[in-house]
């Protein structure tokens, strides 16, 4: 098992630096840099521009040198100093402005999985212990619509029913009366009660994939012989289900935590901007947008090695669920 | 990501749902038809037929088609045809029989009485009973070019005077006729879904057949990447390289720019399944009868391998769709995707997102129904074909 976590760990060295490349790549794409932007800008304002002062400029963001040589200043402050860089919008370190909203996405990811979790377990092994009921039918309709419906769709007709019906604007993590305020148990209560909504938006295709996975991965299992014995043993039903089929076919629940994290950023990131939440993804389309290339990059890099850091937990839990999973990836290993 | 992608892989097996597996089988013995005999295809299709759900999405799905191909004459006006007196109308409720004074036997709508709120300015609409306006089938409305090339005027519905307009789906803010926009923007997203899956296509065959045919250090080397790719979050992916697209790029270089980004990301899953493919074919003791036959390798590829497992292929091609299309509409919605004035699903959308637009005209949502209708049709007949895929099962 220590073998197991020191070969993941070191695959993951390569795969964190392509990440950060990609990162720093997707950032330099674009023609011009803010820089020029922000340059026009001054003199369609009339403001005249010295040759000095753009000199400086790109003097103090590292514009005017190689692509590698940025590269390296920009990773190499990040691995020794913990420094992003600024943000050319904002003039501010990139890390002042990135690590309370990373650290909501996660949050609001964590409560998303718990939620689907919660849901889809009991949904999932009814429609397959009750296979062909009208509630398994009724699950199975609503998973698929789940599936197909763009989360950023269920945000606006959301926003569209709280409107229409309840009168009030959605959105928001904090309310207004709560804005200024420390955390107390009123703001926090306050913070469930705003965030119940986009938690169930976000999660809505997980929870349809993980009803389906389980349901699946059930009426295989149940089918097997060892429930007859179980049953023919004269255990009851639910024990039956529950200590046997149920724990072979949950090993997906756990695998969830590896891609969920990508998904659930990439849904949070659309239904963030339409009910917006003060999470990644507004502040991360306004960076891409305004090319305020150090913000978007570091956004790119820290979300692609979260779902890395994701993935490797998954493996792991998924190894010490799993007996089969962990003899096979130690045969592997010593193959 | 994709979540639907990964049902298929959390699955133990492309085993057949259990479900309709002993129904299937029971039911192919139990025809009596030659099914020794038959082609494989045929047998395909046989067992297809049995999925009532996949047969009723493929008349949805031609349907789809029907209206990208001749959307131009599908759609009653164009979509660009504005009207400043008709700024986010309501839909239109389309009356078959008149019977105020008689029966009149006949399409019509009812015309609008429109108000300006003082405070608002917003325009409100009540419906004028007095006002009909006759609709009919294949009449005559606003000029257009079939393909960009055929100059025609026949609509399949509309107005029968074509200085009426008759908005069956309501307008949008610059009075533009919402089903006529949705109409064009199937067009638009049907294509870039099968643009985006056939490069995919050629990117996952190439890779997943090299992978899984030669295996050893190419292979550990190309699913290296597909891991890392798999790993990215896409859609912050898809935003950072599509920001990069610029702005100044015409409609159709833009078009195929969101196309490329949109497949470099999707190839992986169908680079998966012909790997898998490939690696459990390759132990067969037909492919080893064909090589002791003396086959050269690329005609055991084409003539014994391939044939095994184009079924699924298409299977995967069929559910990699969906995909495309709810990305495109995504990134369409965060406008970093493709631009007005071209007429995309995803488009449409970002004329939703303000809460002014949806509280007063929720019409302006319909296009998200199109796209839940095409995403749940595509993947109700890409999992009956993979049901079917293997007919000897």
């Amino acid at each position: 098992m220590r073998a197991l976590v020191i070969r993941r760990l070191l695959y993951m060295v390569p795969t964190l630096f392509a990440i950060s490349l990609v990162a720093f790549l997707v950032i330099q794409l674009p023609p011009g840099n803010y820089l020029a932007t922000y340059i026009a800008e001054l003199s369609a304002r009339g403001a005249s521009v010295e040759r000095a002062q753009i000199l400086a400029l790109e003097e103090r963001y590292g514009l005017n040198e190689p692509l590698h040589v940025q590269y390296l200043r920009w990773i190499g402050g990040i691995l020794l100093n913990g420094d992003f860089g600024m943000s050319f919008a904002y003039q501010r370190p990139v890390a002042d402005l990135i690590w309370d909203r990373i650290g909501l996405t996660v949050a609001l990811a964590l409560a998303t999985m718990l939620v689907s979790w919660v849901i889809a377990f009991p949904i999932g092994v009814y429609s397959a212990v009750r296979q062909h009921s009208v509630g398994d039918y009724a699950a199975t309709f609503v998973g698929f619509l789940g599936l197909a419906t763009p989360n950023f769709m269920l945000a606006l007709v959301f926003v569209w029913v709280s409107y229409r019906f309840f009168g009030e604007s959605a959105g928001g993590i904090v309310s207004p009366e709560f804005a200024d305020s420390a955390w107390n148990l009123g703001r926090v209560l306050d913070v469930v009660s705003n965030l119940w909504a986009p938690v169930l938006i976000i999660g809505a295709a997980g929870t349809a994939v993980l009803i389906r996975v389980l349901r699946a991965n059930l009426l295989d299992e149940l089918r097997k012989p060892y429930v007859t014995a179980a049953r023919a043993k004269g255990l009851p039903e639910w024990r039956v289900i529950l200590k046997y089929p149920v724990r072979m076919a949950i090993s997906p629940f756990i695998s969830t935590i590896g891609w969920i994290l990508p998904t659930l950023v990439g849904g949070e990131v659309m239904v963030s901007i339409v009910l917006s939440l003060d999470t990644t993804g507004p502040l991360l389309l306004e960076a891409l947008q305004s090319q305020d290339m150090y913000l978007a990059g570091s956004f790119i890099l820290v979300l692609g090695a979260l779902t890395l850091v994701g993935t490797l937990l998954s493996d792991l839990l998924l190894a010490w669920w799993d007996p089969r999973i962990r003899h096979a990836q130690t045969e592997e290993a010593s193959a | 990501m994709n979540p639907l992608a990964r049902i298929r892989r959390d699955r133990p097996a492309p085993a057949p749902d259990p479900d309709t597996a002993g129904a299937d089988t029971a039911g192919t013995a139990g025809t009596g038809r030659t099914a020794a005999a038959a082609s494989q295809w045929r047998l395909i299709w046989w067992r297809f037929k049995r999925h009532r759900l996949a047969m009723a999405s493929s008349a949805v799905i031609g349907l789809l088609v029907f209206v990208a191909v001749f959307c131009e004459f599908v759609a009653p006006t164009t979509p660009g045809h504005y009207s400043a007196e008709h700024t986010h109308a309501p839909p239109q409720a389309l009356h078959v029989v008149d019977t105020r004074d008689g029966f009149d036997l006949g399409l019509y709508v009812h015309g609008y009485r429109s108000t300006r709120d003082e405070e608002t300015l917003a325009r409100e609409y009540t419906v004028d009973e007095s006002v009909k306006i006759p609709v009919g089938f294949f009449v005559e409305g606003r000029p257009y070019e079939l393909w960009g090339v055929i100059p025609a005027d026949t609509h399949l519905i509309g107005p029968t005077d074509p200085d009426q307009r008759v908005y069956l789906l309501g307008a949008d803010r610059n009075g533009r006729d919402m089903l006529s926009r949705i109409v064009y923007g199937t067009r638009v997203s049907l294509s870039i879904g099968l643009a985006g899956v056939a490069v995919s296509f050629v990117l996952g065959v190439v890779l997943g057949g090299i992978s899984g045919y030669f295996g050893g250090r190419i292979d550990t080397a190309i699913q290296r990447v597909i891991e890392f790719t798999m790993s990215i979050p896409t859609i912050p992916l898809w935003m950072g390289l599509s920001a990069a697209v610029p702005r100044e790029w015409s409609a159709l270089q833009t078009y195929f720019a969101i196309t490329v980004i949109l497949s470099l990301i999707g190839w992986t899953d169908l680079a998966r399944v012909v790997r898998g493919r490939f690696l459990s074919l390759r132990e067969e003791d037909f492919v080893l009868a064909a090589r002791l036959d003396g086959c050269g390798r690329a005609r055991i590829i084409r003539r014994h391998m391939l044939p095994s497992f184009t079924s699924h292929i298409v299977a995967s091609l069929t559910l990699a769709i969906p995909l495309m299309i709810l990305a495109e509409t995504a990134l369409s919605f965060l406008g970093l995707g493709l631009q007005p004035p071209v007429v995309s699903w995803g488009v449409l959308m970002q004329e939703a997102q303000n809460i002014h637009s949806i509280a007063n005209a929720p019409w302006t949502l319909l296009p998200g129904v199109a796209v839940t209708v095409a995403v749940l049709a595509l993947n109700f007949a890409g999992d009956g074909i993979r049901d079917s895929a293997d007919p000897y099962q």
